[in-house]
């Protein structure tokens, strides 16, 4: 038995793979722009790992994933906004030291709930709290009542078309469907130049890492187990003494803080917040990536999102129109072909091989019963 | 009703239990007691209500008037996980077990620590964990079988392993629904076995049909009809009753 707390020596390979292929082999291979591109689709893959605890091993699909990753981006661009907006550069506004969009919707002066995001303390707070306690909320009010399933999935998709009608709505206060553009410094350091890019890639791929090791850690705990036995027989979990809705709550709460910290990541890399990353679109499009990807594997969720997204970059500037199309084609084809996704492509057809090649070399041990069914290979490029 | 007033030594105490779906009542104003260590077996034809009973106790029903008492405590108002923790089990009647995790998996998710949040996400597995799942899939034939997925195995290893998962939550109370049902002859014999031992120093309701398996393990049997009792007693009395030849046992 492998006692490490979070993961076995496979599991520890694929993550270093990933670690050279981020940290060293992608920054020497591309130019910033590249970088910068793979550094946007990596926020999605915050989301993707959320809906791996929240979808694959909870079996709670969630359509609404684009609402913590607009409260989380938000919140984040709340800040960088402010920042942006000081007196000095808004001197030609009507009412200095408050955001443009405010200036133009008439608005004299900055709303209360605008204030505390003059600190970056309580920002980074509100980053992880407000989309953690509102996913506490709709979880309670979901879970407790025992709805679950598809009406799950279409309340959350409810909820991200309520929160997208609601920014666009309230324009003086969010900027409406421009969202919030020009955000400039951090802390008086500019966001914008190559190098400010190069290095906040790099600490964007040192908090995925932090999430993946929490997914990790999450997965070979008891309540990882959990998850998965609720998956099928949610009634002997309860009957086990365990209560089902609290268990439920936690992995959505999981996967909402995750997606929030991509959304804050996505503010800071690209530089502005718009209603476009809320919606069901959006929300879909991340239940698509953690579906390539394969939804039980935690790896395979990031190089999902990469790739999808890597795809949809390429083709959807020479086939605008038909890319939806192919996105819609490629979702149908993995659920009915290839259900665990990238993950399980590498696990039924390459893991084997490369199993048999080392085998072939030395005499391999046994595989010990804690070894779990959920694979983590990570799936080639 | 005065009932309640009286002493009670019993472990179970079901009074004027009804439930009513749209009207049906599929259980009729029932009371029945069970003592410690007694094991009790409910019989009846089909739709009599036997498994209503179960849902009902274990809380995977509401009950729409009556109180369940267990050790003082009223079961009809508390959730399902605070029954189980309150020391009642509950076998289904068809097999259900984690089929995406091992056996061990499987037995250790029934061992009664780190029920909460938190607790499971700090549940260390430890030797105590380990011996106990050990002892009991040496009890339920499956000490062997330990790293192997719970899809895998036959009908009636996954009726082992359930009672096992009941098991390692050592109950009070253990509710067994139809525990030999689609067992292969000596499936039965070994699983008769294994409910003898396990059904020591506890309480144990169970529903069989099995005439030849109560007659083997009940100290008392209720006969349910509609809903209502139609006769309580030993195996004996029930067996001679001119009612239970009529509705049940003259089939």
């Amino acid at each position: 038995m492998n006692d490490n707390r979070f993961a076995n020596r496979s599991e520890l390979i694929g993550i270093l793979v990933l670690a050279a292929f981020l940290v060293v082999i992608l920054p020497l291979c591309l130019d910033v722009f590249r970088l910068n591109l793979v550094a946007k689709y990596l926020t999605y893959a915050f989301v993707a790992l959320g809906l791996v605890i929240c979808w694959g091993y909870g079996g709670i699909l969630s359509l609404g994933q684009g609402v913590f990753f607009g409260l989380g981006g938000y919140c984040m661009a709340m800040f960088l906004k402010l920042e942006a907006s000081s007196v000095e550069n808004t001197k030609i506004q009507s009412t200095p030291g408050i955001p443009d969009f405010m200036d133009w919707n008439q608005i004299t002066s900055l709303p209360f709930f605008w204030k505390p995001f003059h600190s970056l303390t309580f920002t980074i707070a509100a980053v992880i709290l407000v989309p953690g306690i509102f996913a506490l909320i709709i979880g309670a009010a979901m879970f407790k009542r025992r709805v679950g399933g598809t009406y799950f999935a279409i309340i959350t998709q409810a909820v991200a078309a309520i929160l997208t009608i609601l920014i666009v709505g309230q324009q003086g206060y969010t900027g409406g469907i421009n969202g919030m553009t020009d955000l400039r410094t951090l802390k008086g350091w500019d966001i914008r130049p190559d190098h400010a890019k190069i290095v906040l890639y790099f600490f964007e791929v040192g908090c995925l890492f932090v999430c993946i090791f929490i997914a990790y850690f999450i997965r070979r705990s008891k309540l990882g187990r959990i998850l998965v036995a609720m998956r099928d027989q949610e009634d002997r979990v309860r009957f086990s003494g365990y209560s089902v809705a609290n268990f439920k709550i936690f992995a959505f709460c999981v996967a909402a803080v995750f997606a929030a910290i991509g959304g804050a990541m996505f503010a800071l890399q690209v530089g502005f917040m718009s209603p476009s990353f809320v919606g069901i679109v959006p929300s879909i499009e991340m239940v698509i990536y953690t579906a390539v990807g394969g939804r039980l594997s935690i790896l395979g969720a990031v190089y999902g999102t990469m790739l999808v997204n890597f795809a949809k970059t390429s083709l959807s500037e020479s086939f605008p129109e038909l890319w939806l199309f192919g996105l819609g084609g490629l979702f149908i084809a993995v659920v009915l072909a290839f259900p665990n996704g990238l993950a399980g492509i590498w696990q039924d057809y390459v893991q084997p091989r490369i199993d048999r090649l080392i085998a072939s070399r030395k005499p391999k041990s046994g595989a010990g019963w804690t070894d779990n069914s959920v694979a983590d290979g990570a799936p080639a490029e | 009703m005065l009932i309640g007033h009286q002493p009670k030594p019993f472990l179970l105490s079901v009074e004027a239990l009804t439930v009513s779906f749209d009207g049906f009542k599929a259980v009729n104003d029932l009371s029945f007691y069970v003592e410690e260590n007694e094991i009790r077996v409910i019989i009846g034809p089909n739709g009599a209500g036997k498994t209503t009973v179960l849902d009902l106790i274990c809380g995977k029903t509401k009950a729409t008037a009556g109180s369940i008492q267990f050790r003082g405590q009223e079961l009809t108002k508390l959730k399902e996980n605070e029954i189980v923790q309150a020391g009642v089990g509950r076998k289904f009647q068809t097999p259900s077990v984690f089929e995406d995790l091992t056996v061990f998996e499987n037995l250790e998710i029934s061992y009664p620590r780190g029920r909460s949040v938190f607790g499971s996400l700090a549940f260390q597995r430890d030797a105590a964990v380990k011996e106990r799942v050990e002892e009991v899939a040496e009890m339920i034939f499956l000490k062997d079988r330990l790293d192997v997925y719970a899809a895998l195995l036959s009908h009636g290893q996954k009726q082992w392993l359930e009672i096992g998962m009941l098991l390692i939550q050592n109950p009070d109370l253990l509710m067994l629904d139809e525990p030999v049902a689609g067992m292969s002859v000596s499936e039965r014999a070994k699983t008769a076995e294994l409910l003898n031992r396990i059904i020591k120093d506890r309480s144990v309701l169970v529903i069989e049909h099995d005439m030849k398996f109560v007659e083997d393990i009940a100290h008392k049997v209720t006969v349910l009809h509609q809903g209502q009792i139609l006769s309580e007693g030993t195996m004996e009395k029930v067996k001679t009753d001119p009612k239970v030849i009529e509705v049940y046992l003259g089939h």
